[in-house]
């Protein structure tokens, strides 16, 4: 046995992954560390006996070609595009319109590879010396409608029409060639596309580099441009639900596209999006992009803090007569202006309104005004309309907390454990292993394979039946109908119990009110306040928790906003009476 | 939650817990402590989703096996196996043994789980990594040996045996020891199978011949295979036990001895009691000296003072010649009879009633007083308190009596239970009783001049 012999062989024991060979009389490889004995055997290529000695180069040669997986030649930003494609394409079956695809997420990304120099500009990076087909990049002209047309590009082309076809073809130049560093094959720094390596190295400043979670900043910026139905909450709530491609998103490339080495790094996700992530991203990219203002948010939109509450006052199962405190609160506050509402990358202060957070925040605020939710006043106001409710059945039934309370609570729990055993249940890793180096492979297909075949066998003791069903896609969580006591309605039920005549308007029976945040951050470290949860009320915190479950956001942020829209809602009172504990507000209507 | 490794592992050598610890380190665990840690390990970096939802997925299982709930268990498990794959090698590295323990826990009960999905799944996790080779086979043996199936255990053995595993030795001598040894014990169980087989064939028989060499080749092999264990520290009862049989069977007289003694004298193995039982009924068959026995049951009355074998040691030191035997004595017996277990050994009474009088006669009233002073300020309530006297009456008058004496001895007979016993009036007992309150009085310790 010969260990100098089997020093070429460097692939990881499947048994015990040290990377120690000997070779066995038999001429096959066997791990010196645990005495496995691999399936792979030497060739015997002895340079003394056959005196061709092109033999062993050509032996050789093959040899090497297997180590790397050879596929087409690829670049990462078109990995990126194919699952911006992807994610484009899934937001067209969801329903979004066919121009979100093939116009407006277009031309950001075009924009996008152009200011990142990589495509559509005089010197694209890395090309040097060598000149790609670039298009006149004119610095001056930041407004969009002066953008050239892109269009007939190759590789917009490519994404418009099937963004599985990028193939190179021999007619279309590609836009920014590059010839593969030089790398050692049996290095571990290698990547299955042209430039990962180079890619992962590449920290320019002033240019913001493409990630998995940015593409969805580039989906929500194009369905911001469209203003879409689709929230910030609801896209990443559909990625989890797997309804748009993003964790292993890289599994639907092209067969031909091989990834590996640095490639697992840049393409391989491990965790789902965050809301303030992505919406922090998307700030990034639209100001990177300089992106002019976008289309006005006005009254008829989706995205309209007055049509969101609704939306969300169905959601989670509040009086419908509520929206009226609700579109109030809006306009004291003046949330619903259209500049409040627009999107304006190139303003001073680029910042767009988390409009769900602050839909459901408005919320937050009229339950507070309407019963004060201090763990005391909710309950005697249940009291009297339990009382009224039981001696006049006939009527339209008032609103009564506690009742929505002991429904919500028991639809929520049980929402909640569903959606932690559907999250512990998620199958992370992709049919197609990433492993980081050729040495790596065998052991990380092998892994693979048992796994699989783990989960095969455990699977015969699951019920045939799948439990969890996968979800159609919607933008609704529950479901309420009258009638089912467990799911019990409350749409139609009235608020008379809460509210008095005083002349003409309505107000609030309850005339008090307290701040959810006395004091702002005035530091630089940017957020708003603190939520420390057991300084407050049970049943803020309950509808705290209930919000930021539906929004899936942490109770911290929705906790912020609600401070936010009290600091417009009074105004006076906070530089007036800063220190008081308690502000006592009466509010009319 | 039982450990399935130890649930396997009682259902073979039920008398012998300890034996489970080498198997698993089962202890107490703090889930909120494990938390903490968990952060602290990340070095305050966020976790990824893919590590959080893995560990929800193992509490999830956990709390499934806890309640039963098989079905769901498999679910999560399904999803589990993903840990494999982790790309930290920390937890990738200790996810088999993880996913073993579980996940044969899960086979073992779940309905629609065979002897087959049970085989397969030991075979695959057996050839994840070099490090659960030996563990798991020998589990997957135990199992196969809970289900009756002795020919497939041991050919699972077998190949545990034989495994390399190069550099990984030193850690593992242990368990291969073990293995060895288990196949020892099936060898053992053949052996005293055709032992019995062969106390039936006449000795003139054609056939007895043949078993008889059949069982020498029995006996040769597992000595060998019991042999490496014994000689490593630990408790190894039922391995000792077979292995001693097998020597005395074949005459081995001295090889037996001195397996024995080192099991129950070499200071590297842990405090064993029933080393020194194994050692002295080995010994009493071999018709040892008086002397070498007490010398035995000497250390055993240090550990188990309350083992029933202590009314044998009274005995024998009764019938020594030497004095601190005598004194030795007695100080077994009220040593038995500090134990709640003892406390209705009427044997162990009579003893003591008439040890006492025999030594108050001997007049040896200070080692009377000497066991009796430790004991004066609890045995009355403890023994002699009048419920007893009602209850022991109730139940066993006999055993009243002698409790009666004993108590008239140490107590004077103004004491309770003296008391209500001498005032019963039993036909039967009427006599017994007469003598019992003479003795008392002779004897008793409390003002003796009276």
């Amino acid at each position: 046995m010969d260990l100098e012999e089997a020093k070429e062989f460097k692939e990881r024991c499947t048994q015990c992954a040290a990377v120690s060979w000997g070779l066995t009389d038999e001429g096959k490889y066997y791990c010196t560390s645990c005495h496995n004995v691999t399936e792979r055997s030497k060739e015997v290529i002895n340079t003394g006996a056959i005196p061709n000695t092109k033999i062993q180069a050509i032996s050789r040669g093959l040899k090497r070609k297997r180590k790397l997986e050879k596929g087409w030649d690829w670049y990462v930003c078109e990995g990126f595009q194919q699952i911006l494609y992807q994610q484009a394409e899934a937001l067209k079956t969801l329903g979004v319109g066919p121009e979100l695809k093939d116009e407006v997420l277009h031309n950001f990304w075009k924009r996008y590879l152009q200011k990142s120099k990589q495509a559509y500009c005089k010197n694209p990076v890395y090309t040097s010396g060598r000149k790609a087909t670039v298009l006149e990049d004119n610095p001056s002209h930041s407004d969009w409608d002066s953008e050239p047309d892109l269009l007939s590009d190759f590789s917009c082309r490519s994404f418009v029409e099937s963004g599985t076809d990028s193939q190179p073809d021999g007619r279309l130049q590609k836009p920014f060639p590059i010839s593969r560093a030089s790398q050692s094959e049996t290095a571990s720094i290698c990547s299955g596309s042209l430039d990962g390596v180079e890619y992962s190295l590449r920290k320019e400043k002033g240019i913001v580099k493409m990630t998995v979670p940015r593409t969805l900043a580039f989906c929500y910026l194009s369905l911001l441009w469209q203003r879409e139905t689709i929230t910030l909450s609801d896209l990443l709530r559909f990625v989890e639900e797997g309804h748009i491609p993003y964790i292993n998103a890289f599994q639907h490339f092209p067969e031909e596209m091989k990834l590996y080495g640095r490639d697992k790094g840049i393409f391989a996700i491990e965790s789902w999006p965050a809301y303030e992530d992505i919406y922090k991203k998307m700030i990034e990219i639209a100001k990177f992009l300089d992106l002019p203002r976008f289309p006005d948010i006005t009254e008829d939109c989706y995205l309209h803090p007055n049509i969101l509450c609704m939306k969300y006052l169905m959601e989670v199962n509040l009086p419908d007569e509520m929206n009226d405190l609700t579109c109030q609160v809006v306009k004291m506050t003046g949330i619903g202006e259209v500049d409040f509402l627009t999107f304006d990358p190139i303003a001073k202060m680029a910042k767009t309104v988390k409009y769900d957070v602050q839909a459901v925040a408005v919320i937050v605020v009229v339950l507070k005004l309407l019963f004060l939710l201090d763990d005391n006043l909710e309950w005697t106001l249940s009291n009297i309309a339990e009382k009224y409710n039981e001696k006049n059945k006939e009527d339209k039934p008032w609103f009564d907390f506690r009742k929505w309370y002991q429904v919500m609570k028991r639809s929520v729990d049980e929402k909640k454990q569903k959606w932690e055993e559907a999250r512990a249940k998620y199958l992370w890793k992709s049919e197609k292993p990433l492993y980081h180096s050729s040495i790596d492979r065998a052991v990380v297909y092998k892994r693979r394979e048992m796994v699989v075949s783990l989960q095969k066998q455990f699977s015969t003791l699951i019920d045939s039946a799948p439990t969890v069903e996968k979800k159609s896609p919607s933008s609704f969580q529950f479901n309420w109908t009258e009638g089912d006591s467990a799911r019990t309605c409350f749409h139609g039920h009235g608020l008379q119990g809460i509210l008095k005549k005083k002349g003409q308007s309505m107000t609030t029976k309850n005339s008090l009110y307290w701040l959810s945040t006395q004091k702002f951050c005035r530091s630089y470290c940017k957020h708003v306040t603190t939520y420390e949860e057991s300084n407050f009320s049970l049943s803020y915190q309950f509808i705290i928790n209930l919000f930021s479950f539906l929004l899936r956001i942490k109770t911290s942020s929705l906790h912020e906003e609600v401070s936010l829209i009290e600091k417009r809602l009074f105004k006076t009172k906070y530089s007036k009476t800063k220190k008081k504990s308690r502000s006592r507000k009466g509010r009319k209507y | 939650m039982s450990d399935f490794s130890e649930e396997l592992i009682r259902s073979k050598t039920e008398d012998d817990q300890e034996e489970s610890c080498v198997f698993s380190g089962t202890g107490m665990s703090f889930p909120w402590l494990q938390k903490h840690i968990g952060t602290v390990a990340t070095g305050g970096k966020k976790e990824k989703d893919f590590a959080q939802t893995t560990n929800a997925c193992l509490s999830f299982i956990q709390e499934a096996l806890l309640k039963h709930q098989w079905q769901q268990a498999a679910e999560f498990m399904h999803s589990y196996f993903q840990i494999l794959e982790d790309s930290d090698s920390h937890k990738r590295q200790a996810a088999p043994e993880i996913i073993w323990k579980l996940g044969s826990e899960i086979l073992f009960y779940h309905p629609k789980s065979n002897m087959e999905t049970f085989n397969t799944f030991a075979d695959r996790m057996k050839n994840i990594g070099v490090m659960n080779y030996l563990k798991i086979s020998l589990q997957h043996a135990l199992y196969l040996l809970h289900h009756g199936m002795l020919e497939d255990a041991n050919r699972n053995l077998s190949h545990a045996e034989t495994w390399r595993y190069g550099e990984k030795s030193s850690s593992q001598e242990v368990l291969i020891n073990l293995i060895q040894a288990y196949k020892g014990l099936l060898q053992y169980y053949t052996w005293s199978k055709k032992k019995m087989e062969l106390s039936t064939l006449d000795e003139d028989d054609y056939a007895y011949n043949t078993a008889s060499q059949n069982m020498l080749n029995h006996s040769w092999k597992t000595s060998v295979n019991l042999c490496a264990l014994i000689q490593t520290p630990g408790v190894w009862d039922p391995f000792v036990k077979s292995y001693v049989e097998m020597l005395e069977f074949y005459g081995d007289q001295d090889g037996a001895r001195e397996v024995l003694t080192n099991y129950a004298y070499d200071e590297k193995f842990p405090s064993n009691p029933n080393a020194h039982i194994y050692l002295y009924n080995f010994l009493k068959r071999e018709k040892a000296p008086r002397e070498k026995l007490i010398s035995v049951l000497k250390i055993l009355y240090q550990i188990v003072p309350s083992h029933k074998l202590m009314l044998e040691f009274h005995r024998l030191l009764r019938k020594s010649e030497k004095e601190d035997h005598h004194k030795l004595g007695l100080e077994v017996l009220f040593g038995v009879l500090d134990f709640a277990g003892c406390t209705k050994n009427i044997t162990a009474w009579k003893y003591l009633a008439k040890y006492l009088r025999q030594t108050l006669m001997g007049n040896h009233l200070a080692w009377v007083q000497e066991e009796w002073n430790s004991r004066k300020n609890w045995w009355p309530s403890f023994h002699f308190s009048s419920f007893w006297a009602k209850s022991d009456w109730k139940e066993d008058k006999a055993l009243a009596c002698e409790k009666a004496l004993v108590a008239g001895i140490l107590l004077g007979k103004g004491c309770r239970y003296f008391r209500f016993i001498s005032k019963q009036d039993d036909e039967v007992l009427r006599k017994k009783i007469k003598r019992i309150k003479k003795s008392v009085k002779k004897h008793s310790i409390v003002n003796p001049g009276l």
